[in-house]
C-alpha cells in the first residue's frame, strides 16, 4: 500500500532543484523512518513472544535434562538450584562444614561456617584456607546455602545396565527396519496401483483405504490377537512386522497423492519402449517419486519407535524381545518413587534416536505432512 | 461411422471390459494386493468376527458353553452404567482437549507464518520437534513436569504469586487440564498442516480486504479462516477420531485404575480391560462396535454439516 506512494514522492523529486531533494528527503524521513521502527518494533515483540512460547514448549525437556544428571539426594533437597548440584562443603582442619552465601561489604561471599553464633558467626574463606577467619554479624541460620555444580551423568550408564538397554536398542531398530522395508515396497506399489491405473471399483477401494483412518483399533485387536496366539505368533515380533508388508492407510495415501503430481509423459514413454509396469515404476516413477519415499520411510521408523500398544500387548510375556517404549515404561512403573533421575535419563535415551532422524531429515517429514493434510 | 466403432466394441465390453482395460485392471489388482489382502486379514474380517463375538457369550473366566445369545450383549451395554460413565469420561475429555487440538496449532501456525518473526525456520523446526518424542518419553516429562511440589510448572505459578497451585495430575478438578498439557507435544502435525493452509491463501484477498478496510481480525475472520477451512475441517475430524479412542496415556499414567476418583475410566480403556484384563470377549467387542457406531455417527454427521462451512477453492 505505501509502496505506490513513495514512489509517486520519488517521480516529483526528479523534477526538482538540490535544495528542494533535500528538504523533500528531510520530510520524507519522519514519514518512511517510523513505518522502519513500527516493522522493527513488530519483529521484535513477535520474535520474542515466540522465544517465549518456545521456552514454555520445551521446558519440559530441560526439566528432563537436568533431572537427568541428578542423584536422588540433590532431587529430594527442596532448596537445591534447578540444576543439578550439591550443597557445598570446606574441609577445614579434618572436619567438613557447610558453605554459605555470607552477605559481606556490599557483596555476597560464599564463605564456610566454622564457628556458629547466635548473633556473630566466624567464617574460613574456601578460596584462602590459610587466612584468619572472618566474622560476620548476623543470625546464620537467615544464611542461604551455597551449592556446587555436580551433575551425575553416571545415571545414563546405570539405566543402560539395569534395564539391559543394549538389547532394547538392538530389538527397536531391528523391528523398526524391517517394518520400514515392509512398509515402503507394499505402500509404493498399492500406491502405484491406485495412482497409475483404471480398474472397476477404484473409486470405493479407495474410499475404503480413507475410511480405516477412521476406524478404531478396538473394534479388530481381539479377532487378530487371538488369531496371533493361535498361530503361536504371540511373543514374537511378527505381530508387528508382517501387517507392515500389507500396507497401511497413511503411507498409501501420502505415496498415492504423490504419484498423481507426477507427469505420465515418461511413464507413457517408457511403455512404448516395452516396459511393463513393475519396470515403469522402478526406473521411471521410483526416481522421481524418492522424496516422499523417503518422507515414508522415516515416518514408519518413527512411528515404529514410539509405538507402546502392539509392543506391550504381544511382547509383554517375552521381556528379551521388548522395545525400548515398553522397557521404559516397565522400568518407570517400577521405580517412579525411588528415583526420578534416572527415568529421566532413561526418557532422553530413548527421545534421542527419533529426535535425531527428525533434525536430520527434517524437509521430508515436513514436506509428507503437507501432503497428507492438506491435499483433501 | 461412430455407431458402428462403438456396435464392433460392444461385444467385448458385454463381459464388462475391453480386453485392454481387462488387462490394465489385472495389473492394478496384482499392485494392490499387498493392501487387499492384508485389509482382508487385519481389518475386515476381525472387523467381522467381532460382530459375530457380540452376538456370542465367549467370555474365557466362565466355562459356559458358547452359544448364540442375540442382542443380550447390547441390552447389557444400554444398562450398563459402567459404560456410561465411561462414556461421559470420553465425552467431557473430548470436550475439553478437542477446543486446544484445534485452536491451539492454529495459534502457533499464525505466529509461525507472520512476516514479522525472525528466524521462522528455525522456530518451525523447534516447535515441530516434540511430535517425535516416544510417547511413553512424553509422558514421563510432563509427569515430572506436573508434579504437584516439584514440578516446574507450579513452582512457575508460585512464583507469580498462585499460593497453592493444583496437583495437576492427581485433582479430579484439574486432570483434565493436565492431561491436555500431557498432550501438548503432538500438535506438531496440526501446526504443520495449518502452516502449509495459511501458504496456500492468495495474497490477493489479503490485498482486498485491506483495501476495504479491514484490519488484522477481520481479515483473520473473513479471510484466513475461510480460506482454511478444509483444514480446519481435517483437524477436528482427526482430533475426534483420536480423542474417542483416548486410554494409552491414562494407562500409562495410572495403569489403568482410573485415578483421580474415576475421571480416568475412559470408554477405550473400560474396552480393553474387558478383553484383556475380564477376558469378557463378547463384552469388549460389544463395547468396540458401540465406539465405532458413536465414531462414525459424529464423523458422518461433521461431513454433512461441512458443506454449509467448509470451503473448497476447487469446488464449483
Amino acid at each position: 500500500m505505501a509502496a505506490p506512494n513513495r514512489s509517486a514522492d520519488a517521480s516529483r523529486l526528479t523534477v526538482g532543484e538540490p535544495g528542494l531533494l533535500a528538504r523533500l528527503r528531510g520530510q520524507s524521513r519522519p514519514r518512511v523512518r517510523p513505518k522502519a521502527v513500527r516493522n522493527a518494533g513488530r519483529s521484535f515483540a513477535m520474535t520474542f513472544v515466540a522465544v517465549v512460547a518456545l521456552a514454555a514448549f520445551l521446558s519440559p525437556l530441560l526439566r528432563s535434562a537436568t533431572m537427568s544428571l541428578k542423584s536422588p539426594e540433590q532431587i529430594a533437597d527442596v532448596n537445591s538450584p534447578l540444576y543439578p548440584a550439591s550443597a557445598a562443603t570446606l574441609t577445614y582442619e579434618g572436619r567438613d562444614y557447610d558453605v554459605y552465601q555470607v552477605p559481606i561489604a556490599g557483596t555476597t561471599r560464599d564463605l564456610a561456617l566454622i564457628k556458629k553464633g547466635r548473633t556473630s558467626s566466624q567464617f574460613a574463606d574456601p578460596s584462602d584456607v590459610a587466612a584468619p577467619l572472618i566474622t560476620w554479624e548476623g543470625a546464620w541460620r537467615t544464611l542461604q546455602p551455597a551449592y556446587k555444580f555436580d551433575p551425575h551423568p553416571e545415571n545414563f550408564s546405570n539405566v543402560w545396565d539395569q534395564i539391559d538397554y543394549p538389547t532394547l536398542l538392538r530389538n527397536t531398530i531391528l523391528i523398526a527396519l524391517i517394518g520400514t522395508i515392509g512398509t515402503v515396497l507394499s505402500c509404493t506399489l498399492v500406491a502405484y496401483g491406485f495412482a497409475r491405473f483404471r480398474f472397476p471399483g477404484r473409486n470405493v477401494l479407495f474410499l475404503l483405504v480413507i475410511a480405516t483412518i477412521f476406524l478404531p483399533g478396538a473394534v479388530t485387536i481381539i479377532p487378530t490377537y487371538t488369531i496371533f496366539n493361535k498361530i503361536g505368533w504371540v511373543g514374537t515380533w511378527l505381530p508387528l512386522l508382517v501387517p507392515a508388508f500389507f500396507a497401511n492407510a497413511y503411507d498409501v495415501f501420502l505415496l498415492r497423492q504423490y504419484l498423481l503430481t507426477i507427469p505420465r509423459e515418461m511413464d507413457e514413454a517408457a511403455s512404448i519402449d516395452g516396459a511393463g509396469p513393475f519396470r515403469t515404476l522402478v526406473s521411471v516413477i521410483l526416481p522421481q517419486a524418492w522424496p516422499v519415499v523417503i518422507a515414508v520411510a522415516i515416518f514408519h521408523l518413527v512411528y515404529s519407535w514410539n509405538d507402546f500398544f502392539q509392543p506391550l500387548i504381544y511382547l509383554s510375556s517375552t521381556p528379551d524381545l521388548q522395545t525400548v517404549a515398553v522397557g521404559l515404561a516397565r522400568f518407570s512403573g517400577a521405580r517412579v518413587a525411588s528415583d526420578p533421575g534416572l527415568i529421566q535419563a532413561g526418557t532422553l535415551m530413548t527421545l534421542a534416536i527419533p529426535v535425531l532422524l527428525f533434525l536430520v531429515f527434517q524437509r521430508f517429514f515436513v514436506r509428507g505432512i503437507v501432503i497428507t493434510g492438506v491435499e483433501k | 461411422m461412430t455407431a458402428s466403432a462403438v456396435a464392433r466394441a460392444a461385444p467385448h465390453r458385454r463381459f464388462g471390459l475391453s480386453r485392454l482395460a481387462w488387462r490394465e485392471a489385472r495389473w492394478a489388482y496384482v499392485f494392490l494386493a499387498p493392501w487387499i489382502i492384508g485389509f482382508l486379514a487385519f481389518t475386515l474380517i476381525p472387523m467381522i468376527a467381532t460382530f459375530i463375538f457380540t452376538l456370542t457369550n465367549i467370555n474365557l473366566n466362565q466355562a459356559e458353553p458358547l452359544r448364540f445369545v442375540g442382542l443380550d450383549n447390547y441390552a447389557r451395554l444400554l444398562g450398563d452404567q459402567q459404560t456410561w460413565e465411561s462414556f461421559t469420561v470420553t465425552l467431557k475429555f473430548a470436550a475439553v482437549a478437542l477446543p486446544v487440538a484445534v485452536i491451539l496449532p492454529f495459534m502457533v501456525a499464525l505466529l509461525l507464518s507472520s512476516r514479522y518473526l525472525r528466524f521462522a525456520g528455525a522456530f518451525r523446526v523447534l516447535f515441530f520437534l516434540p511430535y517425535v518424542v516416544p510417547f511413553v518419553a512424553g509422558v514421563l516429562i510432563w509427569l515430572s513436569m506436573l508434579n504437584g511440589d516439584s514440578g516446574w510448572l507450579n513452582l512457575f505459578l508460585q512464583a507469580i504469586g498462585v499460593s497453592n497451585p493444583p496437583n495437576w495430575l492427581q485433582d479430579p478438578n484439574f486432570v483434565y487440564a493436565g492431561l491436555v498439557l500431557v498432550g501438548i507435544w503432538g500438535i506438531g502435525g496440526g501446526v504443520i498442516v495449518y502452516l502449509a493452509g495459511l501458504k496456500g491463501v492468495p495474497t490477493e484477498l489479503y490485498d482486498a480486504a485491506r483495501i476495504d478496510g479491514a484490519g488484522w481480525w477481520a481479515s483473520l475472520r473473513h479471510v484466513t479462516i475461510p480460506m482454511i477451512s478444509p483444514v480446519i475441517f481435517y483437524t477436528l475430524i482427526l482430533g475426534i477420531v483420536d480423542l474417542l479412542q483416548y486410554f494409552l496415556v491414562p494407562l500409562v499414567l495410572y495403569q489403568g485404575t482410573g485415578e483421580p476418583g474415576g475421571t480416568t475410566n475412559f470408554l477405550n480403556l473400560y474396552i480393553y480391560k474387558s478383553f484383556f484384563n475380564y477376558q469378557d470377549m463378547s463384552y469388549g467387542a460389544t463395547l468396540a462396535w458401540f465406539l465405532f457406531g458413536v465414531t462414525l455417527a459424529i464423523t458422518l454427521v461433521l461431513f454433512g454439516t461441512a458443506r454449509r462451512w467448509v470451503y473448497y477453492a476447487g469446488e464449483r
